[in-house]
């Protein structure tokens, strides 16, 4: 039981690093950059989602009003501002402005909100369980988390398949100037899917704030974790990412389970085994996103 | 005459004039540097060992990204594996500490082999992330071996032997061995086949690896030596500060330092990280009282040089064709000098 409830664990854990890998997946299929500021964005989503329950005292599902909107409209501003320069730069650019903003992001974070760790409070929420079987429960936010995981991947995937707009953003990122002799501005294409991304980013954060304690510093691990979704599950590709963190998920609570207190380790070395092995990931480039 | 090139008459200039002034200017300051210990108070000495750690560093990274194109997060993997391999050869093995920092060097250079055989799938900012991930193993494998001292770290013993004073001197004068040890390494291997490859490479990857150019193979060399290099760095580290622990010689701080230092100071040039390493170590001073806003600051001021000032500070000196450690071959045409003879 130990075995299938780990298992289970890990489902559900591999759903919230989908979650927080959502963003960074999207904005790689579009932009081909690595956003390392993402995981930046996702604790200062956290931190925000706090300021605001802490001022208002709302609960926290209504939090998700304010933050939201106001991460998609940093992430509209900074791509017009300033990635669209770096892309035009290219070559090393992006890499450097998204790591500088990083670190001003999450330094920015500990000066205005200390580096105590800190966690969105709700009620009731984390002990709430439900049991399957006998001696198996699984907890109502990781299955919520879940949910959610798997929700904001096949909105994503709808838009960019089914919508105008989302077939605007697939012809900016095949081919920029083609995509402008049709009509498209392809600088607001870009702005509008940046935005797109940070608003799934404003989600992970206020999950992410629900489920741990978070500090000024804690976007490194979620980048970390959120990339190892990514590449498992090949680039380029939502439902590989899914996959990715279903599987990251997986090898840190079986991991934990066969040796306590190595789980995050065994994640990585399993990431590096399957680098190794399928350096295009799982579902390399299956649908263009 | 018009049309044609003579045959006779051009030269290819390998130094300017900037260089050979250069040399004359940098001898007598080596030579101050070295007299250092006999001038000036041991604080003197270990801040300007700080500095030369930064120095080091971020000659490193910039051999890595100026020139080879590959942007490193996790360089903190080496600097901590030179670190600790210091510690542990001296401690465990009774090697002599000034000789042991080449075990850390050793063993870093010997990690980043099958490393890179890893990394090396991923590109641009994936890459970057990659070389975190590894980087995190590293150091969590490090913390959980209990002859390295665990989370805890350990103590250099073998030092106490010596004087203060004469510990410090000693330090000092390693580290300025280490910084001219990086310099003039990057500055041969850039003026090699390796950095021509390199520049063809950056122009147009694609039509040089079909000219011959071993793409993949010089970059691995690159990125072995750097991280020997960074490896020497932590050793330094290590050496000056008599201790290690995982959180900190493993630190992703170090990998902020070293893109911020050669951001600053300008990509692709030998100068331009020593000069962003004084201008680093001279905010880290003056900002040091700001708290979290100092790098705040930095972070911005990567973002904007990036996009307004893509070479750095010392691209505003090579635009004027000064070029101390000049690495490239300029065409001087006979053109020019009847120009100048008439």
């Amino acid at each position: 039981m130990d075995w299938i409830n780990a298992a289970a664990q890990g489902v559900l854990l591999g759903g919230f690093y989908a979650l927080l890998a959502s963003g960074l997946s999207f904005l790689f299929g579009v932009m081909r950059i690595a956003n390392l500021a993402h995981g930046a964005s996702v604790v200062l989503s956290a931190y925000l989602a706090l300021w605001v329950l802490e001022l208002t005292g709302v609960p926290w599902f209504v939090t998700l009003i304010v933050v939201v909107p106001l991460i998609a409209a940093l992430g509209w501003v900074l791509q017009l501002s300033v990635l669209n320069r770096a892309l035009e730069r290219g070559g090393l650019a992006p890499i450097l402005v998204t790591f500088g903003l990083a670190v001003a992001l999450s330094s920015l974070i500990q000066e205005l909100f200390s580096a105590d760790s800190r966690s969105i409070p709700a009620p009731g929420l984390g002990e709430a369980s439900i049991a399957v079987a006998p001696g198996l429960a699984i907890g109502v936010l990781p299955l919520l988390t879940f949910g959610i995981g798997i929700l904001v991947i096949v909105v994503l995937q709808l838009f960019l398949a089914r919508t105008r707009l989302g077939r605007a953003i697939r012809a900016a990122s095949d081919d920029a100037s083609a995509a402008q002799l049709m009509g498209i501005d392809t600088k607001r294409i870009f702005a509008l899917a940046a935005a797109l991304a940070m608003a799934t980013v404003a989600v992970a954060g206020v999950v992410l704030g629900l489920r741990t304690q978070f500090t000024p510093v804690y976007g490194n691990l979620v980048l970390i974790f959120a990339f190892e979704a990514v590449i498992i599950g090949g680039l380029g590709s939502l439902w590989g990412t899914l996959a990715g963190g279903l599987i990251l998920g997986l090898a840190q609570t079986i991991g934990a389970q066969i040796f306590p207190g190595y789980g995050v380790l065994i994640g990585h070395l399993v990431f590096l085994v399957l680098l190794a092995a399928r350096p295009s990931g799982l579902l390399p480039k299956a649908v263009t996103a | 005459m018009t049309g044609t090139i003579p045959s006779a008459g051009f030269r290819v200039a390998r130094s300017t004039r900037a260089s050979k002034v250069g040399v004359v200017v940098a001898l007598p300051v080596v030579g101050v540097l070295v007299a250092m210990p006999y001038l000036f108070p041991a604080g003197i000495q270990q801040s300007l060992v700080q500095l030369f750690i930064l120095i080091i560093m971020g000659t490193m990274w910039n051999l890595l990204a100026g020139y080879a194109g590959m942007v490193s997060i996790g360089q903190q993997a080496y600097i901590g594996i030179g670190g600790y391999g210091l510690v542990a050869a001296a401690n465990l093995w009774r090697v002599d500490p000034f000789l042991a920092i080449f075990v850390g060097a050793l063993v870093a250079a010997i990690v980043a082999i099958p490393v890179s055989f890893l990394i090396f799938r991923l590109s641009g900012g994936y890459f970057a992330i990659g070389t975190w991930v590894v980087a995190e193993v590293v150091m969590q494998i490090t913390s959980r071996i209990p002859g390295l001292g665990g989370g805890v770290g350990m103590n250099l013993v073998g030092m106490t032997a010596l004087a203060p004073t004469r510990r410090i001197a000693y330090v000092y004068w390693l580290g300025l061995a280490l910084v001219v040890l990086a310099v003039v390494v990057t500055y041969l291997l850039m003026r090699s086949r390796l950095g021509a490859g390199f520049t063809a490479i950056r122009d147009d990857p694609i039509a040089s690896a079909s000219l011959g150019v071993p793409v993949t193979r010089s970059k691995r060399l690159t990125y072995v030596v750097a991280a020997a290099g960074c490896a020497f760095a932590g050793g330094l580290l290590a050496i000056s500060t008599l201790q290690v622990k995982p959180d900190s010689m493993f630190s992703v701080n170090f990998a902020s330092y070293m893109i911020f230092i050669v951001v600053i100071g300008g990509l692709g040039t030998i100068e331009g990280p020593i000069l962003g390493a004084i201008v680093f170590f001279a905010l880290q001073q003056w900002l040091s009282a700001l708290g979290a806003w100092y790098l705040v600051i930095l972070g911005v001021v990567a973002v904007l040089l990036t996009l307004l000032l893509p070479r750095g500070l010392w691209g505003l000196a090579a635009d004027r064709g000064v070029r101390l450690f000049p690495v490239g071959y300029r065409l001087i045409l006979p053109a020019a000098d009847v120009r100048r003879k008439a």
